[in-house]
């Protein structure tokens, strides 16, 4: 008997021990590739989130990077998540250059080590990092290591119905959130039976690009404590402002003063939601008067509904909050080298190229229609700016916008809240305190298992 | 001496056609033998392992003891959301679905002609990929442009329900979809509805049986152990559902692949279930080991039901003839 447990912790201990021998050292001090003679050719393995239009449309920056670069050709492939760029890490095969959409993925990607450090090279190489705006390097390091460079951006602003508006006799985009409310409320037509038949605009987190971390943004909210171990969501009063809001702008514009009915009625609208991406948007369908929104969807309306007069703003911000108006949510796409790439000088350079060649940034720029991320590209020439895109470039630039803290549990603390948020503003969580104090616990456990 | 070395002899012949004959049977199992090491064994032993540690997938395991069971049962709400959601999926879907399949079946056992043609036809939906198929049903029952809702509309229902855009309703809609794809089930009880021996029903007839009776006493002892099966696989099932969920939480909440952990459970976490949770803590939240801990204690819950379904089987499955008990 003696002899079959042994057998069995003996097994055990060598999985054990297989399973833990995954870790890497962190390899030789990085050598520049010598430019000059003749080159040994280099195919760089790219992995990235891009599919279909788009992909077809990334595809071609690769062009200039080979001009410029003989020796190097870039193979890529699109349509791969973070989950197989994780996997591929771990077994070792990993590629040359990734690309990811999710930023909040930065936190466990740096604090790993998984995507490497870029501090060497760019010291190596007296890589200019003030060519970024301060908040595109913001939101691609974390814990000191800068192991992503920003590779084009989002910014979140208002879009407003321009007939719809004229219609109510409205004729400025409203800039507070009392504003927001009054004009709402003149937008919004209800049926006969109290449905609501048009929203002047939909104040539900997870209705398209409504979330927690668009709205908490516009509130200034903390995500963290200052050095980033603890949960601030039940501390920072902004949060509290930020409900408490919420729930009396739903019952004052959907529910005639009183909260539930609105929450019904609100539920009711979102449930008939056409699909974000499609024509059947309900801002592109004329469904909601005004929407908050990523720039991108200037690109949309001009492809799936030229004809709709619209606008764009920059989203209104809290009335003790006037200030800030300009500011918004920011925060896009990063790329990187990961651990384990097996030509890491190559991959340098083009991650250089891609993050800072003003003219692949300005032709993804005026193609997938995102925000550039250098200065240079913002302020080319060649850059396609129409009326509703510079908004966004203009959010981008604004001092006050930003993307949240990061940390080591990824998008874990908004999927947590996220949950909280969408039984509050349904009338099934009714404490809020209680509700905000439970979220931080569980971000909390979350952060001291990442440690 | 001669007796001694006669009887060594005897004695060492049986042991080399027994090892000989071990070997042989060792060589054609070790397909199955390897297999089941290095795809099953192996990985199981790592979960439970893994499930002990601290894993974030990008950096080594770190032991930290009963810490994730620890955080699961005492400081994880969304844990017990995933039991609750998953224990109302088992409780109410797999004995709708099994009177359905037995309601479905005897329904085909009645026609005289064209018996092949409708059940073609009502085991054509199990053959629809779970994916597809939750997908069309999100479309159908879209409360605004699905048709269900159009026709509850035109019938004068006022506000018919929301299905899975709403709590209250989402599991309703799964329901429905698996109550769709009955067909392989109900075959199964089709089979069984066939085997009941018609003397049975002729002596019942004698003695003035009503349909019910001859239901209640004849039909469903028979096909108790069809029954049985159908449950047991209904609840392993039940625990394990993940496609369905996954797919029709996507496309409620409008979110990619990519920011799914933000979608996963919509409508407010009525679609959160065991299996799906355990997939957004190890692979988009990447706990590893939290997930692992997940995961065991799903196959623990599953296996505890499972033995219990076996124990109290005894109590009401007739096999014909004896049969294993």
């Amino acid at each position: 008997m003696m002899k079959r447990w042994l057998a069995v912790a003996a097994i055990f201990a060598l999985v054990a021990t297989a399973c833990t021998a995954g870790s890497e050292d962190p390899g030789p001090e990085p050598e520049p590739p010598s430019t000059t003679g003749e080159q040994e050719p280099v195919t760089l393995e790219m992995w990235g989130a891009w599919t279909g239009r788009e992909l077809d449309q990334f595809n071609q920056i690769f062009e200039g990077f080979t001009e410029q670069y003989p020796w190097i050709t870039v193979r890529s492939r699109g349509g791969v998540g973070d989950q197989k760029i994780i996997t591929a890490i771990n077994s070792g095969e990993p590629p040359d250059v990734v690309l990811s959409f999710v930023l909040d993925n930065i936190g466990q990607f740096c604090s790993s080590g998984a995507w490497q450090d870029l501090t060497p090279y760019m010291e190596r190489d007296g890589f200019d990092l003030s060519q970024f705006p301060a908040a595109a390097l913001q939101y691609t390091s974390f814990g000191g290591s800068q192991c992503a460079l920003p590779f084009l951006t989002d910014a979140y602003g208002l879009y407003y119905n321009v007939d719809m508006f004229e219609e109510a006799g409205i004729t400025e985009p409203p800039t507070t959130l009392s504003e927001l409310a009054d004009v709402a409320k003149q937008l919004t037509v209800f049926g006969p039976d109290g449905s609501i038949e048009r929203a002047g605009i939909v104040m539900a987190t997870g209705y398209y690009e409504t979330t927690v971390l668009t709205m908490g943004s516009m509130f200034g909210v903390e995500w963290y404590s200052e050095d980033g171990t603890q949960s601030a969501i039940d501390d920072d009063p902004a949060w509290t402002a930020f409900f408490e809001w919420q729930k009396e702008f739903i019952a004052d514009v959907y529910g005639e003063g009183d909260f539930q009915t609105g929450a019904d009625r609100l539920e009711r609208f979102v449930a008939g939601q056409g699909d974000e991406f499609s024509t059947a948007n309900d801002f592109q369908e004329g469904r909601v008067a005004m929407n908050l929104d990523g720039e991108w969807r200037t690109a949309f309306i001009a492809d799936e509904a030229p004809d709709l007069n619209y606008a764009t703003a920059p989203f209104p911000v809290p009335d003790d909050r006037a200030d800030q108006y300009g500011m918004g949510q920011i925060g896009g796409t990063i790329i990187g080298i990961p651990q384990g790439s097996d030509n890491p000088e190559e991959a340098w350079l083009l991650l250089q190229y891609m993050a800072t060649d003003t003219d692949t940034l300005v032709y993804m720029a005026n193609n997938v229609r995102n925000v550039p991320t250098t200065v240079a590209a913002l302020e080319s020439p060649d850059l396609d700016v129409t009326p509703q895109f510079q908004t966004f470039l203009d959010i981008f630039q604004h001092p006050g916008s930003h993307y949240k803290q990061h940390s080591a549990i990824g998008s874990a603390d908004q999927t947590t809240l996220a949950d909280f948020a969408a039984r509050w503003q349904a009338g099934t969580a009714t404490d809020l305190e209680a509700g905000l104090q439970q979220v931080a616990q569980q971000i909390d456990d979350q952060l001291a298992q990442a440690a | 001496m001669g007796i001694a070395a006669g009887a060594g002899v005897i004695r060492r012949r049986p042991r080399r056609r027994n090892l000989k004959r071990g070997l042989t049977i060792l060589l054609f199992m070790s397909p199955w033998i390897a297999g089941f090491c290095f795809l099953i064994l192996y990985p199981m032993l790592s979960s439970l392992y893994f499930s002990f540690t601290k894993y974030a997938l990008l950096s080594a395991p770190e032991w930290i003891g009963l810490e994730n069971y620890r955080l699961l049962f005492t400081r994880d709400p969304f844990f017990w959301l995933a039991i609750r959601n998953t224990v109302w999926i088992i409780a109410v879907g797999v004995p709708l679905r099994i009177a359905f399949a037995i309601f479905t079946a005897w329904l085909l056992t009645r026609p005289q002609r064209g018996s092949r043609v409708y059940r073609t036809l009502y085991f054509l939906p199990s053959m629809a990929p779970p994916a597809a198929a939750a997908l069309a049903f999100v479309v159908v029952f879209n409360p605004r442009f699905g048709p269900v809702n159009q026709i509850l509309g035109a019938f004068g229902v006022d506000e018919p329900p929301l299905w899975f855009y709403g709590p209250g309703s989402s599991k309703w809609g799964l329901v429905l979809l698996a109550l769709w794809g009955v067909g392989d089930a109900m075959i199964i009880f089709l089979a069984g509805l066939l085997n009941v021996p018609r003397q049975l029903y002729e002596a019942a007839d004698i003695e003035g049986a009503s349909g019910w009776q001859k239901f209640r006493h004849i039909t469903l002892p028979m096909i108790s152990p069809v029954i049985f099966f159908s449950l047991l696989i209904g609840v392993i099932y039940g625990f394990q559902l993940f496609t369905q969920a996954y797919v029709v939480a996507l496309a409620v909440s409008g979110s990619s692949v990519a920011d799914a952990a933000q979608g996963l459970g919509t409508p407010q976490g009525s679609m959160l279930f065991f299996s799906v949770y355990l997939f957004e803590q190890g692979f988009l939240s990447f706990r590893m080991g939290y997930a692992s801990a997940l995961a065991w204690v799903l196959f623990f819950i599953a296996m505890v039901c499972t033995l219990a379904l076996i124990k109290g089987s005894r109590r009401w499955v007739h096999y014909q003839g004896g049969g294993f008990r």
